[in-house]
């Protein structure tokens, strides 16, 4: 029997890409200087890892465990390619804006990393929603991290957003400290790693926490 | 099963990665030819789009159709042509230089006095938050070289901040920012040298000017 619910939290939570798994930092850490760039890189991932894990899946009887590795890489360089051929003729506004993100896609090493650990071995509808887990958990990782780095870097939030998201979504846009001169560091590189630290050591006391809790939980009745 | 007892032997291994290379690569051609026309299409509409906003105001003739190809400081320069009462009004053409990430490619207007009308930026690989402020829609710092010409400032002066000119840098990214600076700087200098071929004065009457030379190629 598929458990959805435990892919689902494996994918948002438990086994996040990024703050379990620590996979995709390079991709994680080069667009992260706003939420903005994280939403987008973190949008064109999953829609990636949900087609490239139904069709992994899809094909999995037919590799040969020897060559998989190539044949994984040839389908999501190919996959890659194609979105990004297809944003470029269909939706051009979109592609002007996360164009600069697409090519990143393909040395996102968390989309081979599902391919191999799981769609390889799953059916098509769990790989799916895997895929999908996976790419939202990842999406919310990088949406945290752009957003702490663009609240200290510059004091925005969501900036930019109607150029992502249309003009409806402008009202994402905050500007949480007005005149805030900005802490440049943040928005660079070691402002990624900072960032990354404090939000994984904050997920690891959230984590032991709630081991705790549920450790008493289970010795109170045995005492008793 | 059959199939995994195939999947041993080398020639199914084989067999089965030139499919994959031949599928892929089919699909892969598939919608190169699908999306083309598209492609181009969006490219086109984005020319258009940018050189209206290098060249304000309003001119006679259709740019896209009154081209002129020229040697540049790297490689051929499309000139893009826009009339008054059959004279050259002002030029437009692309300039590029080397950016953090690969070339930054501008669109540049340049009236018929050598001041510049306007810089778009069009196309770049720069960080995306950092270097990206040369894109109009995030910073204003294009802007900044409207209504300059080599002399305002001068050659010497025409370079970012840090270089010893006038033009700001970003903080975290000089590299993207230096870069549009000195290809704007060459389109100048470009303008100069070929200022008697751009403004088509060699041709005394429009009708001449407009059919026969111009049709040196507007692909690029």
């Amino acid at each position: 029997m598929t458990d959805y619910a435990r892919i689902s939290r494996d994918g948002l939570w438990d086994n996040n890409v990024v703050f379990a798994q620590m996979l995709a930092l390079c991709p994680t850490l080069a667009v992260t200087g706003t939420a903005t760039n994280g939403l987008g890189m973190g949008l064109a991932t999953t829609a990636v890892l949900t087609v490239s894990n139904v069709l992994i899946s899809a094909i999995r009887k037919l590799v040969s465990p020897d060559v998989r590795i190539p044949v994984y890489v040839v389908v999501i360089a190919t996959l890659v390619t194609l979105v990004d051929m297809a944003l470029n003729a269909w939706v051009h506004q979109l592609y002007k804006v996360l164009g600069l993100f697409i090519a990143l896609i393909v040395v996102n090493c968390a989309i081979l990393g599902r391919a191999e650990s799981f769609a390889s071995k799953n059916a098509v509808l769990p790989s799916m929603v895997d895929g999908l887990m996976m790419g939202l958990g990842f999406t919310a990782a990088l949406v945290a991290l752009g957003g702490v780095r663009e609240i200290i870097g510059s004091g925005t939030l969501f900036a930019q957003a109607h150029l992502l998201l249309g003009e409806a979504f402008a009202f994402l846009e905050l500007t949480l400290i007005p005149g805030y001169k900005g802490y440049l560091l943040m928005i660079l590189p070691p402002g990624g790693f900072l960032a990354l630290g404090f939000l994984l050591a904050g997920k690891r006391v959230l984590d032991r926490r709630r081991a705790e809790r549920a450790a008493r939980i289970e010795a109170e009745p045995a005492v008793a | 099963m059959g199939l995994d007892a195939l999947h041993g032997k080398l020639t199914y291994q084989a067999a089965l990665l030139g499919a994959f290379a031949l599928l892929t690569s089919g699909a892969l051609a598939l919608a190169s030819k699908a999306t083309g026309p598209a492609i181009e299409a969006a490219a086109a509409e984005d020319l258009k789009q940018s050189l209206t906003q290098v060249l304000p105001g309003q001119y006679d003739n259709d740019l896209t159709r009154d081209t002129l190809v020229l040697p540049g400081p790297d490689g051929e320069i499309t000139v893009y042509r826009a009339r008054k009462g059959g004279q050259v009004a002002a030029v437009v053409f692309q300039v590029q230089a080397r950016g953090y990430a690969g070339p930054v490619v501008s669109m540049m207007g340049v009236d018929r006095d050598g001041k510049i009308l306007g810089v778009r930026v069009i196309n770049h690989k720069e960080t995306p938050g950092l270097g990206d402020k040369v894109e109009p829609a995030k910073g204003n710092w294009i802007h900044g070289f409207e209504g300059r010409f080599l002399g305002d400032p001068a050659a010497e002066k025409f370079a970012v901040k840090k270089d010893g000119g006038v033009f700001d840098q970003f903080a975290g990214a000089t590299i993207t920012p230096r870069a549009v600076v000195k290809s704007v700087k060459a389109g100048l200098e470009f303008f100069g040298r070929e200022k008697a071929r751009l403004l088509d004065e060699s041709h005394s009457s429009p009708a001449q000017a407009s059919g026969g030379q111009n049709h040196g190629g507007s692909a690029s």
